[in-house]
């Protein structure tokens, strides 16, 4: 009799898993694409690799979709903590351990990205608790003014009370840019964070492009890097300022900023160049001066070995 | 007759003055855009001060021994006075931001008193490491603030003349973005109690090492084409045109570029041996279809290719649609940090846009490596304890005298920061801390 009731019940059980099994794995189908994500991965993936390392409680820092040192060290400790291979990288078998041992509320962390709240995505903690309306400090309602369009009480109500019933909405709009597109579920992540060469902010890169744009923007893409890279060298030398606004804004140092044309706004090609030159490229062969032998006006400038001519530019040290 | 005279005289009279008037109106505009500029350029500095001076705080934190933390505190104490002076040039007479000043007086009165002490013999007290700690946080506060308004600068091209104007005239509404910015950096500091008070060693070569393995035949200018046709990967070398450095390179290259099928390329070769120094191609790359691991294989054969052996990855990085990669030689398990080769690939393809092996060939030889006298295990009794070391390795830096030194190197971390930190590996002295970045809030949408 109790024989028979045991079979029912390990019957029951096996069906069960049987069940839980064939229904779960449309969940590890959502899961990851099929990537290996390594350290200095941006994107969604990460976003999702982050959230799922925070559930189980390795990761405490930001979720901003940036692979950075706190997420390899996370990625790591997991690895370590399941007995894989700790290699620092979400390959096949680390995505499969993570996504068994995780859960994924996708749509969670895309509201609270696109909202830009300050969020956490721990597993068994509420969700409501989990996340804080964006702090409103003067600077964020400065820049507003220009744009008067924005529904501002709208803003802020939403995001203090119910941060959850806002998606289904689709009239709640954060950006202009946003409230132009269709408000589907599927909205792309947008990271919070971007990869910086180390020692350099994007205000940095963004400075110097200008100054690139503004001396160089005829010049091909060389020689575009060749302008960046001579800011460089002259940071790194010690016959001139130390900091890169220093060597940009040094009185008669640059024609484009004597004349304005620094404040013209960069456009993409500009702004890869500097990238290039702070990832180590330089053209110039170390120099630390040049002058277009058309318009160059001083008689010194040519007494200065030089080293090699990219487009309108002669590169000298 | 007279009247003629004297419209004539009067005609060129006006001409006179519209001509000095003009001059004058020149002249004005050059002196503003140059009272401009030195203002943009004090606030950027200051910025970029802000910056450094919150991340040698955080190093000074992960020190341990004290012969590098007392010159570690004399660059903050530089770094606050130089912070300041860029405040003192700031058209801010009409806003307060004294506190901000006060700040960092503070910082610098602390770490000056530290610094000019014998930390050998009275080393920092624990109420000392936790003032320093405080300071780490709110300096990353005012950071953090100084740096959204930089932003909002930049990105609305923000003149300091405007703000001048909007200081002086309260009532106007003016965008007053720098303003309000600027006073949340004061309103930063205020919060503080009162009870307060680049450095990447990758290729750095100081002694250069006169490019030893550039070895090989001198190549002519028709094999130099040859030579960048292949790399190109192009078939005609009509599209290439070539150039020769001139008196100041250091060592004497064949510049080679090309435009064709929507590309621009661009190549150094060394005269001798025919080695791609630096290689660029410049094309719009579309959508990402292959992961950074992907770009990753790419970049390796690719350097196999060119007969790069024994290199290992040290870092990558995605920027865009293109993914950059840093190798670093590794002789027989220690890695050598000056020779260096950087490798640029497109995610849309695969294919490689760029490669620089400038600091590769300067510095690259066979070393004599000598055997490490301290052991790994007593290297970690020199780091600071609260570092919780994840990896180590063996590496050879240059140190501050430009001299090749075999050092035990740890990865750490401590709070929420990573570091670098190098040992020494025959005398046990600390020889470098490095706190990691690499990645930074986007401004562009918060």
């Amino acid at each position: 009799m109790s024989y028979k009731k045991i079979t029912l019940l390990v019957l029951i059980i096996s069906l069960l898993t049987i069940g839980y099994v064939v229904a779960n794995p449309k969940q590890s189908v959502e899961a990851f694409s099929e990537q290996i994500i390594q350290q200095g991965a941006v994107g969604e993936d990460v976003i999702e690799l982050q959230s799922r390392l925070q559930y189980v409680g390795f990761y405490n820092g930001k979720i901003d979709g940036v692979f950075g040192w706190g997420t390899y060290w996370a990625l790591r400790n997991f690895q370590y903590e399941f007995g894989l291979d700790i290699d620092g990288l979400a390959g096949e078998k680390t995505k499969e351990k993570l996504v068994k041992a995780s859960e994924y509320d996708k749509q969670f962390v895309k509201e609270q990205i696109a909202k830009g709240n300050k969020f956490t995505h721990y597993g068994g903690v509420d969700k409501e608790k989990q996340s804080a309306p964006k702090q409103s400090t003067p600077k964020q309602t400065a820049p507003q003014k220009s744009t008067p369009k924005q529904p501002e009480p709208n803003k802020s109500g939403t995001g203090t009370d119910s941060p959850n019933n806002a998606a289904g909405g689709g009239n709640e709009t954060d950006t202009p840019e946003q409230a132009a597109e269709d408000p589907a579920e599927d909205v792309e992540i947008t990271n919070t964070a971007v990869n910086v060469p180390q020692g350099f902010s994007q205000n940095d890169i963004q400075l110097m492009a200008n100054a690139v744009y503004g001396e160089a923007r005829g010049e091909p893409y060389e020689g575009q890097v060749a302008v960046a890279a001579v800011i460089l060298n002259r940071v790194a030398s010690p016959s001139f300022p130390n900091t890169v606004a220093g060597v940009i804004f040094e009185p008669r140092a640059f024609t484009a900023v004597a004349d304005g044309q620094i404040w013209l706004t960069p456009n993409d090609l500009a702004e890869e160049a500097v990238l290039d030159a702070i990832n180590g490229w330089d053209p110039t062969g170390n120099a630390t001066y040049y002058f277009n032998p058309d318009t160059a006006t001083s008689a010194w400038i040519w007494s200065r070995p030089q080293i090699k001519r990219i487009g309108k530019h002669i590169f000298c040290n | 007759m007279i009247r003629w005279i004297l419209i004539a005289l009067l005609s060129v009279g006006v001409a006179g003055t519209a001509f000095w008037g003009y001059q004058e109106h020149q002249e004005k505009n050059a002196i503003l855009v140059q009272a401009e500029n030195t203002y943009q350029r004090s606030f950027h500095e200051l910025t970029y001060h802000m910056d450094l001076l919150h991340d040698e705080i955080g190093t000074a934190l992960a020190m341990n021994s004290d012969h590098r933390l007392s010159p570690q505190m004399v660059e903050i104490w530089r770094l606050t006075s130089e912070a300041q002076s860029n405040v003192g040039q700031l058209p801010l007479g009409l806003l307060p931001f004294n506190k901000t000043e006060e700040f960092l007086s503070n910082i610098g009165d602390f770490t000056y008193r530290t610094a000019v002490r014998n930390l050998d013999d009275d080393p920092l007290t624990d109420e000392e490491t936790k003032t320093l700690k405080q300071l780490y946080e709110q300096s990353a506060d005012i950071e953090n603030e100084l740096r959204k308004v930089q932003h909002l600068a930049l990105e609305n091209n923000l003149r300091w003349m405007d703000v001048q104007l909007a200081l002086a005239n309260e009532d106007e509404q003016v965008d007053n973005t720098i303003i309000d910015g600027l006073k949340t950096v004061e309103k930063t500091v205020e919060g503080f109690k009162e009870t307060n008070v680049d450095s990447s060693v990758i290729g750095t070569s100081a002694k250069q090492h006169q490019y030893q393995f550039l070895n090989g035949k001198k190549i002519s200018e028709q094999e130099a084409l040859e030579i960048s046709k292949d790399i190109f990967g192009i078939r005609d070398t009509a599209d290439i045109t070539i150039a020769q450095t001139g008196e100041g390179a250091d060592v004497p290259l064949y510049s080679a570029s090309y435009d064709a099928n929507g590309k621009h390329g661009y190549i150094d070769l060394s005269q001798q041996g025919g080695k791609p120094l630096s290689m660029l191609i410049n094309r719009d790359v579309g959508e990402k279809e292959l992961s950074l691991n992907d770009g990753l294989k790419k970049a390796e054969t690719y350097m196999k290719e060119l007969g790069f052996e024994d290199m290992e990855l040290f870092q990558s990085g995605q920027y865009g649609n293109t993914g950059a990669y840093t190798f670093l030689y590794n002789q027989d398990g220690v890695r050598v940090y000056s020779d260096e080769i950087e490798v640029k690939v497109a995610l849309d393809n695969g294919e490689v846009l760029g490669l620089t092996a400038l600091n590769y060939y300067m510095n690259h030889k066979e070393r004599e490596l000598p055997e490490p006298t301290v052991s790994s295990e007593e290297a970690k009794e020199v780091v600071n304890p609260n570092v919780k070391i994840q990896e180590e390795y063996l590496a050879v830096i240059d140190n501050d005298l430009g001299e090749e030194i075999l050092v035990h190197e740890f990865l750490g971390v401590y709070g929420d920061d990573t570091y670098r930190i190098f040992i020494n590996a025959t005398s046990g002295i600390e020889e470098k801390v490095e706190k990691l970045g690499g990645t930074e809030i986007n401004y562009a949408i918060n």
